[in-house]
């Protein structure tokens, strides 16, 4: 157990955290070795494995971070150190589901500051808090690489396209009443935080081949080729 | 005759199932990878050298050259790390490759590595993407259990193992030498260079670092010849690119095409502004780090050299459209959030610089600047660009100093006028009619 005496490593509030169980550190353990054996040197796995923590955590706990430590021969301090640079790493525990509104310009011009405004009066919450029923954390997020799909806005980092207020408020009321949502691109279903940490540290979870190739946008160009190449055909004949 | 869009990677993307091994294979999949490992290493260099295709990350650095650059073999390890960030805001034309075709990036990468003498390749993909992560370790998966990875691929005695990993969310980690750190579970901030990964690189061993779009046009160079990709494009920007429109344009998306067209031809394609009563105001020709351009600039050819010549950078090919129910104002101010938020704090004019330009953006953005802010955000700019330790100071200076050269007046406003009651957000945004009538 940890005291309040200790250091936070950047853990807020400093939440003490009981130690892991046996059988879960066994697992963590193993799983950490699995990832850090995909790497020539070992630290190198620090960031799959921080992914690890929050997978059992849902964030980057006092424990997770002393674990971290022990395994690559770090300190608490280093390991902190990285943690708290990388904003996917939480420093208090997530919500079951993160929803990140994109507020960089071209969003928030499309229609992601209406989005953001009107969900964060709806659940209450400012950036980076959570619902009292632990179910959605609010992020106002940055540029996601989907600027075709404008506003867009993420659950647990799967793509919800072209979204609107009325859009992103039914989301959020279907994640915290269990409701299945399914993404515009991704998955059938959306996973938990712990879930999708999980695939992000490495571990598959067998849901690639479900969900489209491509959305509408990303073939807009390829459709308007093929019509040219049936015009074309067509001229010379 | 008008330029004609030129499907290659984009090419299968429409296949049911686009994603996986078998939809590849029919599609020329890993044909150039046969024909590649029956070559001496060093004719794939050379190929790529004579194809002149430049790295589509944003720097435009020419590919073959960069491989070149590798010292020769010591026997110790050398590697490929794909960069797979993709974060530059506007930018979006990896993730729906990977996502769709991420078979195409693997066989680029087994080649690629071949080419250099690699046997552990990595590839950095942002965390912020898992449906793409899951694609790309299915990739992985199929190439391994199909023998285009692992031990003695396809009888040659070439070895590869890769790696896909997620990074955690930091724009600064797409920043080469600060993907090679992260890589080595550090914080994200840039290296010194030189070295460049070239020599030391990961691990201080000999790397090259390329684009998912680099990487992944090598497969087509090696099936069609050198000569056929540099008979696209123009001259010293050859072959093609995927373009990213988004924004107010009536059909966004991705289109692929050869460098060199113009954002009035592709404007054509994407069916003209979203409304047609309203004209196009500024745009970005390669993120939010190039210089914006205006409707003056409708006929640039978006090549390397001509969008140079023309004050900017062809960047990422992320053309984000505004048009003129928009504040540019505003815009900036978002765009500096983003470099105050992203600033790794490792050196001081950027950390400091683009923390000031946020204090003064927000301001002439509220209707409170005062007097002296153009100047005081122009002279700020000037101490930030060329003194940051990495690029992304310089990004960061680029759309407040052209945003100044073009639109100074709107500036001015901001002194008494907020950007909000200049240009009502509502008009802009996708569901403008729904806000209306609401
Ligand atoms: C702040 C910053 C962010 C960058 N982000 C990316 C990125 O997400 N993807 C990328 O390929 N290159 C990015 N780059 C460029 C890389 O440093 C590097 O030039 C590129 O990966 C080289 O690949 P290429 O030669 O194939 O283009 C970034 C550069 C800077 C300064
Ligand atoms: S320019 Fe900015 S991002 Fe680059 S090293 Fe300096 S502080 Fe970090």
């Amino acid at each position: 157990m940890i005291t309040d005496g200790n250091p936070n490593y950047g853990v807020v509030p400093s939440t003490g955290t009981a130690a892991y169980p046996a059988d879960v550190l066994a697992s963590l353990r193993a799983d950490a070795e699995l990832t850090m054996a995909r790497y020539p040197r070992a630290r190198s796995a620090l960031l799959p494995m921080l992914h690890l923590v929050q997978s059992v955590d849902g964030y980057v706990s006092l424990r997770g971070i002393e674990l971290c430590a022990d395994l690559l021969g770090l300190t608490a301090a280093e390991v902190s150190g990285v943690a708290t640079f990388y904003t996917q790493f939480k420093r208090h525990p997530n919500g079951t589901y993160t929803l990140g509104v994109c507020t960089n310009t071209l969003c928030a011009i499309m229609g992601g500051d209406e989005i953001w405004a009107s969900i964060s009066e709806y659940l209450g919450i400012g950036h980076d808090e959570t619902t009292e029923d632990g179910q959605v954390t609010l992020e106002r997020i940055e540029c996601n690489a989907a600027c075709d799909y404008a506003p867009v806005v993420m659950a647990n980092w799967e793509f919800f396209d072209n979204q609107t207020p009325a859009s992103t408020k039914a989301l959020a009321d279907d994640l915290r009443s269990g409701a299945p949502v399914t993404p515009s691109r991704g998955a059938s279903r959306v996973c938990s935080f712990k879930q999708v940490s999980r695939v992000l540290a490495g571990f598959t979870d067998g849901l690639a081949d479900e969900g489209v190739g491509a959305g509408p946008a990303s073939l807009a160009g390829l459709k308007v080729a093929r019509l040219a190449k049936v015009d074309d055909g067509k001229a010379q004949k | 005759m008008s330029t004609q869009l030129t499907p290659i990677l984009t090419r299968f993307w429409d296949d049911p199932r686009s994603w996986t091994l078998a939809t590849y294979e029919k599609h020329d999949g890993y044909k150039a990878l046969k024909k590649a490992v029956t070559m001496p290493p060093a004719d794939l260099v050379q190929m790529t050298k004579d194809s002149g295709m430049r790295g589509r990350g944003g720097a435009g650095f020419p590919t073959g050259m960069k491989w070149g650059f590798l010292p020769p073999p010591d026997g110790g390890p050398r590697y490929l790390v794909v960069n797979a960030d993709e974060s530059e805001p506007g930018t979006c034309k990896d993730t729906p490759l990977m996502m769709a075709a991420p078979q195409l990036l693997i066989e680029g990468v087994v080649i690629t590595s071949f080419a250099i003498g690699c046997n552990h390749a990595f590839i950095y993909l942002r965390g912020e993407v898992v449906h793409v992560y899951r694609r790309l370790m299915r990739a992985v998966e199929e190439a391994y259990a199909a023998g285009y990875l692992g031990k003695n691929i396809l009888g040659s005695g070439f070895d590869l193992e890769v790696t896909v990993l997620a990074g955690a969310g930091a724009y600064i980690c797409g920043e080469e030498t600060a993907l090679l750190d992260s890589l080595e579970g550090r914080r994200g901030q840039p290296r010194l260079k030189p070295p460049f990964p070239a020599v030391a690189g990961l691990y201080a061993r000999p790397t090259v670092v390329n684009n998912v779009e680099s990487i992944a046009s090598v497969p087509a160079i090696l099936l069609h010849g050198a000569s056929w990709f540099a008979g696209m494009g123009t001259e010293k920007s050859t072959g093609f690119g995927i373009f990213s429109l988004s924004g107010h344009v009536a059909n966004p998306g991705q289109y692929e095409a050869p460098l060199g067209i113009t954002l009035r031809e592709l404007l054509e394609m994407a069916g003209g502004m979203r409304d047609p009563n309203h004209k196009l105001k500024f745009w970005t020709p390669g993120g939010s780090s190039t210089p914006m351009f205006t409707d003056a600039h409708l006929d640039v050819p978006l090549d390397f050299e001509s969008v140079a010549a023309a004050g900017s950078m062809l960047g990422t090919r992320a053309l984000q459209i505004f048009d003129d129910t928009v504040s540019v104002v505003r815009a900036v101010s978002r765009w500096t959030d983003f470099y105050a938020h992203e600033s790794c704090g490792k050196c001081t004019p950027c950390r400091e610089g683009t923390f000031w330009l946020k204090q003064i953006m927000e301001r002439l953005e509220h209707g409170n600047g005062s007097q002296d802010d153009i100047d005081k955000l122009l002279d700020i700019c000037d101490n930030i660009l060329f003194r940051s330790f990495c690029a992304l100071g310089d990004a960061s200076t680029s759309c407040i100093t052209s945003a100044v050269q073009y639109f100074r007046e709107e500036f001015e406003a901001g002194m008494h006028t907020s950007a909000a009651e200049m240009f009502p957000p509502a008009a802009s945004t996708l569901f403008a009619k729904e806000t209306v009538s609401a």
